[in-house]
């Protein structure tokens, strides 16, 4: 027994070396270093990553990004409330941007950050404002259908004759925040029976990429996403929508909802001077215009950059009038849970 | 949260409750009987028949363990779209799983006694008989302890069934609390799923019964004599070479194919580096935790039997059981409260994955103590040697292998782990989990490739790891 004692003493000192070695490199990784800007975002992870570095090296600071989800992360914002290390919170959808306003975080933005974006984009208050925007749209597959074959409104969805045809991914903040432009514009109940009514019928899939690849696949005719899926999908390999289009549903329908990515500062900040240098770059004509030309095809809110000529123009859209700032987040999630969505 | 019965209530009484209680209860049964019927029959295989190179398949079959079970869902499902629900769920969960109820019947079978089988065979029964009457019997400690390992992996089970588009209790929490973070349907449902987490500790509880295991002196065990199995060879090695395509066959030619046509543009070594040594940074540290936290709890468990002890064990289990997030938002929450400046630092990462994945090591350290005889301690302790320098002389050596088992089990759980990462992890940290995740959750499959296979690259040496203490202590058992 005494002769084996011996490695395991060993093996102990080993796991302590490792511990030590452990500590040093997450000091040495940058774990523990401070950025000058911290930035919650629950934009497409992508198109931050591509931004970035542009503002780092126009500014010299020093940017880290934490990625997550819309609801997800304004939700850790309200608990983290004073303590939180976010300075800057971007999202996809304004309904999250309501959670951490309706909690009283936000700073209030300099004109400058505001300026260049037109005034029903940004709330009242201006305690946040939008920098990209997205239109809701249909998908339907061309082997099956026509643009004729497709509903006026979205709310037709919800009807038994398109049971087992129609896909959509109720667990995003997207589609979430169509609910809640359904709700502001029809009310709770109709909401309610719309949201029983795709539960009936539709197809639920994991996100709105799953969305495009059901309808391209012939599985579902339809599905309900933002316009730049498809789009995006087309100036890459057009291999998820080459059987696939799309159907603009205009006439201020709440399907033709137009959803507004967020941007705001946190009151907590301790460093509010890089949060509004941040914020009024990213809402400025160089940093919009390099976001129209991305990958990512999402519409510029500031009129002087424009985007690729191919994608439908944002002044053809139509959209139903909906105050960006009143839409409740919330009461969309309890509709959904009732309808067994959640 | 506070929440009223009545709304509590409200909450657990809808359809959907139903509807997620039905898909995790069938879909844990049916792997855990699929594993538990795969594990046996493949450890009596690979142990007990003549099968050429039985090594080799041995180091094949477990193999599926170095790769996560969310990257094998990735490879079947970018393979084949059709590959999801029920069936899609049910077959890539139980060729990730079935090596942990695999690896404890092999280490099982190889410390019986064979003398056992011999009187067995002496009093007239058939080799078949025997196996049926004595030795499956002998193998329910390791069977179940597995069985039981793949329930609790399978309750917590997010990044496969969330891909493979399989919804359960934990992919709806996350769901819930990526829609409302605190909210009292999220809560609810996670009630549940601690509930069920219970009633699987509880059966094994009584199924295992309190037999000990345990036998005195090195010497007597040996190998037993391996069954011929005939002409059964080819048609036995068809089903062996069928599992292995199925369980490492399909997700290595995925993981190929989408690196070479899906990364030729794009292969980001500074970002590959970082979230490795992220990733192995972490999963050390925590393996390490994990298993040193182990030790106190398997001792009492063991050596101390009661009502206590038994209860502080499986407590630790409950936690194993809870999806990441719920955890990750319980230490956001409590650190915050209690501890501002622990938030979002590496140390409170790994205090959640001491927490998640302790059972691990738990379960592991428990199968070494249990085949340390107590009585070489009260030798020790008649001896005069002093209880500190018996744990140091005596058991640790004992137990080392298991400890070192333990570890790597833990070290592969939280190198994917992912869900209490996404939302602990100090900020700009990203692991390799993070960033499959990410890439592979937008479709974006070619750019998930160089990570996923990262990923199967720094869960070999923990693989092999827990296969070399399965020989160890199969040559310690036959001199």
């Amino acid at each position: 027994m005494s002769s084996s004692s011996r490695p395991t003493l060993r093996r102990a000192a080993v796991s302590l070396a490792a511990v030590t070695l452990t500590a040093s490199t997450l000091t040495g990784c940058g774990l523990f270093s401070s950025p000058d800007l911290v930035v919650y975002n629950a934009q497409h992870e992508q198109l931050l990553d591509e931004l970035v570095p542009l503002f780092e090296e126009e500014s010299g600071l020093d940017v880290e990004l934490r990625n997550g989800k819309d609801l997800e992360m304004a939700n850790q914002i309200v608990e983290e409330g004073e303590d939180s290390p976010a300075d800057v919170f971007l999202t996809e959808n304004s309904p999250a941007m309501s959670i951490v306003d309706n909690a009283g975080l936000f700073a209030e933005l300099p004109d400058s950050a505001t300026a260049t974006i037109p005034d029903q984009y940004v709330p009242a208050d201006r305690t946040w404002t939008g920098f990209l925007a997205r239109s809701t749209v249909a998908m339907y597959n061309t082997d099956s259908m026509t643009e004729a074959d497709m509903p006026a409104s979205i709310l037709d969805f919800a009807k038994p004759e398109w049971k087992g045809r129609v896909a959509f991914s109720p667990t995003g903040a997207d589609f979430q925040a169509i609910v809640s432009a359904v709700l502001e514009l029809e009310g709770e109940q109709a909401t309610a029976d719309w949201l029983a009514g795709l539960k009936e019928n539709g197809e639920i899939v994991q996100n709105n990429l799953v969305v495009m690849q059901s309808v391209d696949s012939g599985e579902v005719d339809a599905g309900i996403a933002y316009h730049y899926y498809w789009y995006r999908d087309r100036e890459e390999n057009g291999s998820d929508s080459d059987s696939s289009a799309l159907h603009f549903f205009g006439n201020q329908d709440p399907g033709a909802f137009v959803s507004i990515s967020g941007a705001g500062m946190l009151a907590s900040s301790e460093h509010q001077d890089a949060a509004e240098e941040f914020i009024t770059w990213l809402t400025g004509t160089e940093a919009q215009q390099a976001m129209a030309e991305s990958y990512a095809l999402e519409y510029p809110l500031n009129p002087d950059a424009s985007l690729n000529p191919d994608v439908k123009p944002f002044d053809e859209l139509d959209p139903p009038q909906v105050d960006v700032a009143s839409l409740n987040g919330p009461q969309v999630t309890d509709l959904m849970t009732e309808a067994g969505l959640l | 949260m506070v929440i009223g019965p009545v709304d509590l209530w409200q909450l657990l009484a809808r359809p959907r409750i139903g509807e997620l209680l039905r898909n995790t209860l069938t879909l844990a049964g049916a792997c855990m009987a699929a594993t538990a019927a795969l594990g046996v029959v493949l450890a009596v295989l690979v142990e007990r028949t003549d099968l050429p190179g039985r090594r080799a398949w041995h180091g094949l079959l477990v193999a599926p363990l170095a790769v996560p079970a969310f990257v094998n869902g990735y490879a079947w499902v970018s393979l084949d779209r059709s590959v999801h629900g029920f069936g899609g769920a049910f077959l890539v969960v139980t060729l990730s799983y079935y090596p942990l109820v695999y690896l404890p019947v092999v280490a099982m079978l190889r410390r019986l006694d064979p003398a056992l089988e011999e009187s067995a065979w002496s009093l007239g029964h058939s080799r078949a008989r025997t196996l049926a009457t004595v030795v499956l019997p002998q193998l329910r400690p390791a069977l179940l302890g597995g069985a039981l390992l793949v329930g609790l992996h399978l309750l917590a089970e997010f990044g496969a069934l969330s891909l493979l588009r399989f919804p359960t209790f934990t992919t709806a929490i996350y769901d819930q609390y990526g829609s409302t973070f605190n909210g009292a349907a999220a809560t609810a449902m996670a009630g549940v799923l601690v509930l069920l987490c219970l009633v699987l500790l509880l059966a094994e509880l009584r199924l295992r019964g309190d037999r000990r295991y345990a036998r005195v002196g090195r010497g007597a065990a040996r190998s037993s004599v391996p069954l011929s199995l005939g002409a059964w060879r080819w048609p036995t090695l068809g089903v062996l070479a069928g599992v292995v395509a199925l369980a490492v066959g399909v997700p290595a030619w995925s993981l190929v194919r989408w690196l070479v046509v899906g990364t030729s543009t794009e292969f980001p070594l500074a970002d590959l580096t970082e979230a490795l040594v992220a990733t192995v940074v972490l999963a050390l540290a925590g393996a390490i935790a994990a298993t040193v936290a182990a030790v106190p709890v398997v001792w009492l468990a063991v050596r101390h039997r009661g009502r206590v002890s038994t209860l502080i064990e499986r407590s630790t289990y409950v936690a194993n059981a809870l999806p990441g997030i719920v955890v990750g938002l319980a230490l956001v929450v409590a650190s915050l409260r209690l501890v501002p400046p622990v938030y979002q630092t590496a140390a409170l990462l790994v205090a959640a994955y001491v927490i998640l994945f302790l059972p691990r090591a738990v379960v592991t350290v428990r199968a070494g103590l249990e085949q340390a005889p107590a009585v070489l301690d009260d030798v020790a302790h008649s001896l005069g040697t002093g209880p500190l320098a018996t744990a140091r002389r005596v058991t640790l050596p004992l137990i080392a292998p298991s400890l070192g088992a333990g570890a790597a089990l833990v070290f592969l759980a939280i190198s994917t782990e992912l869900t209490a990462t996404l939302m602990l992890s100090p900020i700009g940290t990203r692991t390799l989990a993070t960033e499959f995740w990410s890439a592979s959750s937008e479709l974006r499959y070619g750019a998930a490739a160089p990570y996923a296979l990262l990923l199967v690259l720094v869960s070999i040496p923990a693989t092999v790891l827990l296969m070399r203490q399965e020989r160890l202590s199969l040559q310690e058992a036959t001199p």
